[in-house]
């Protein structure tokens, strides 16, 4: 009876799960196919793939003129890309060292690194803007990376600090006492065990990335236009396109954690210890 | 020749002293355990030992050669973990291959030696599992064998048993005994478990509060208690405190505020002095009142009554009372088993009964 219950209460989970999950990607769906869509019809009384056409560059579109979607989908993805690579280089040596020594000011550290998060993000967006156009910064690639970079910092570096302070120290330990440096126990041992948590704060610092709108648009217009910016440029008037750029925007998310996930099985048949 | 030395060692975790001036010396091939309450300072020891704590005072001699400052993984010590420590990402092959291939051992021989050592556990076939793959007690085996394989000069364990089932726990003290005794590794051992103590080791070091209380073999420890403190801590003791009244040699006479008078052995006791009787409920024989006396001269003999009896299987577990004072007794159980209420005779050989000082005192460095 009581298994039953349980079961029938699992079932009911995935359901809701299914519905939150899928019913906002049917939606989207539908709409970038949505040629006529009028009240009260319940689907779409006209369907063609014009939006995904003009969208993908394949035809001239003619409600939103020249906006690049290919283009601004690569940009995303590179700037993502180059800063999940900066943001672990700087995430997990800082995190080892803040996990495993006594740093003084470690805590403080620590708290620094969520101080971009604690004010709104408008006005620390606006003096970065000011420090940047100083420096040469302001509406370049590199500008936004760093922009990128340093949002990607809060989660990197408080993620991996937790993963490796998860590690028991005995285990690093036991490396040293049968002749491993302390680098070596760190690449041996360590780092393949917390694996799987620096793979995860990879993937959150990948889509935190993809998705960065505030820091971007402050930061990179008008010349860096990332996918965001051109999503949320075009959907005040054309609800379709938006439905395409959100699904293309999609695609590498999936595609990271699909990459991520076969990667942790892979090196870790069921996880640690 | 791989003699361990400390002088003078000395820890503190900011303003806590972990260990006090502690000297420490174990001879090649010795198996010394360090014996004492929880936060007396053996792990805090064992890790200035194998390198991972820098003291603030005196040095570290490993076969005469000092140590204090040099890396953990150049020390030549092998180390056991309470928690095992061994690497979850790693096939108990890999656990133990690592520190060979550490030194540039070629692949031939870690194969072999590996497998040796695997044997000598008893543990062969399970060298392609995963360590959450094996028991608590199969765990604790590799990680003894990931400690021998390199075949250190110095072998520590911290509460290597410490985890485990009270079955498997007395199983495995032999087989470190006998792992020691097949390869006479210089070895420092932990333990805050008497018994474990007294079956494994050639020296037993007592500690409290980063200092040393007493330092000799087991029969001498359990015998000759340097203080009260060494009587407690070896087994069930039962204090009875009076004063000494007589000084004979080694041999030592306290008596009661009852007037009761005890004979023991203590040491370093002059007349007058606060002194106890430790009892221990081995060395309590009961019979009749009046029977005829086993023991030889200056037997302690007392009317008792008892206050309980439990079997316990293999011994009767008695509470006495003798005067106002209580005391245990265990006897075998094919002895003649008396009742609640009886009045018994007690008999304690003066031999068995150690007098410790009762100023219980500050701990005295040895
Ligand atoms: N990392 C530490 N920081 C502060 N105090 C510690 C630390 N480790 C141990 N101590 C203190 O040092 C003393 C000895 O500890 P330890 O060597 O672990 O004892 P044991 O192993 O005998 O139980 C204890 O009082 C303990 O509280
Ligand atoms: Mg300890």
């Amino acid at each position: 009876m009581r298994s039953v219950l349980k079961k029938s209460g699992e079932l009911a989970l995935l359901v809701v799960v299914f519905l939150a999950v899928v019913g906002p990607m049917a939606s989207l769906v539908i709409w970038s196919v949505a040629q006529k869509w009028y009240w009260p019809n319940l689907l779409p009384q006209e369907i063609s793939f014009d939006y995904w056409r003009q969208a993908l560059g394949l035809q001239t579109s003619m409600a939103i003129g020249a906006v690049s979607i290919v283009s601004a989908f690569l940009l995303s993805l590179g700037i993502a890309l180059a800063t999940v690579v900066a943001s672990m280089a700087i995430s997990i040596p800082a995190g080892y060292a803040l996990a495993k020594y006594k740093i003084p000011f470690g805590t403080a550290i620590m708290f620094l690194f969520l101080l971009p998060n604690a004010f709104p993000q408008q006005p620390v967006f606006v003096n970065i803007l000011r420090i940047f156009t100083k420096a040469g910064l302001a509406g370049t690639i590199p500008g936004v990376m760093l922009i990128h970079i340093l949002v990607g910092l809060v989660f990197g570096v408080w993620i991996t600090s937790a993963t490796f302070r998860a590690i028991p120290p005995s285990l690093e330990e036991a490396a040293r006492s049968v002749g491993a440096s302390a680098f070596v126990a760190f690449y041996r041992i360590a780092l393949p065990l917390a694996a799987p948590g620096l793979l995860s704060s990879a993937v959150f610092v990948f889509l935190t990335s993809l998705d960065e709108f505030t820091g971007t648009f402050f930061v990179g217009l008008p010349f860096v236009n990332t996918l965001p910016l051109t999503l949320y440029s075009s959907s005040g008037y054309n609800l379709q396109f938006a439905s395409v750029i959100a699904l293309i925007l999609l695609v590498p998310s999936v595609v990271f954690m699909l990459l991520i996930q076969k990667v942790l099985k892979a090196e870790y048949v069921g996880g640690m210890g | 020749m791989s003699e361990l030395v400390l002088k003078d060692l000395e820890i503190r975790y900011g303003k806590v002293t972990a260990l006090d001036r502690l000297n420490l010396s174990i001879k090649d091939g010795e198996l010394v355990t360090l014996l004492g309450p929880s936060g007396c300072g053996k792990t805090t020891t064992l890790r200035a030992v194998s390198g991972f704590l820098a003291p603030q005072g005196g040095d570290i001699f490993i076969g005469g050669r000092r140590i204090t400052d040099i890396p953990p993984e150049k020390r030549g010590i092998g180390l056991v973990f309470q928690n095992y420590a061994l690497w979850p990402h790693m096939t108990v092959f890999k656990n133990l291959a690592f520190g060979l291939e550490m030194r540039k051992i070629p692949a031939e021989e870690i194969k072999r030696r590996v497998a040796a050592v695997l044997a000598s556990v008893q543990l062969s076939e399970y060298a392609d599992r995963l360590p959450r793959q094996l028991s608590g007690g199969q765990q604790q085996r590799i990680a003894l064998a990931r400690a021998i394989v390199l075949e250190p000069d110095i072998l520590l364990l911290d509460e290597p048993l410490s985890n485990l089932d009270a079955l498997l726990r007395e199983q495995m003290r032999f087989e470190i005994a006998a792992i020691h005794d097949r390869l006479g590794i210089t070895t420092m051992y932990v333990t805050h478990d008497q018994t474990e103590a007294m079956v494994i080791s050639d020296r037993i070091v007592i500690m409290r509060k980063g200092l040393v209380m007493q330092d000799g073999p087991p029969e001498e420890i359990y015998r000759r208690p340097a203080n009260k403190f060494v009587a407690g801590f070896m087994g069930t003791t039962s204090f009875v405190p009076g004063a000494v009244v007589g000084v004979e040699g080694e041999r030592c006479e306290i008596e009661t505020a009852e007037g009761l008078r005890l004979v023991g052995l203590g040491s370093g006791l002059k007349l007058g002095d606060r002194a106890c009787a430790a009892v221990r409920p081995e060395a309590v024989l009961l019979g009749k009142r009046g029977a005829e006396e086993p023991e030889g001269r200056g037997a302690n003999r007392f009317e008792a009554v008892v206050q309980r009896s439990n079997f316990t299987g293999e011994l009767v577990d008695y509470q006495l009372k003798v005067g106002s004072c209580f005391l245990r007794a265990k006897e075998p159980e094919t002895r003649k088993v008396h009742g609640c209420g009886e009045r018994v005779e007690l008999r304690i050989s003066a031999e068995r009964l150690p007098i410790v000082a009762d100023a219980d005192a500050e701990p005295r460095a040895v």
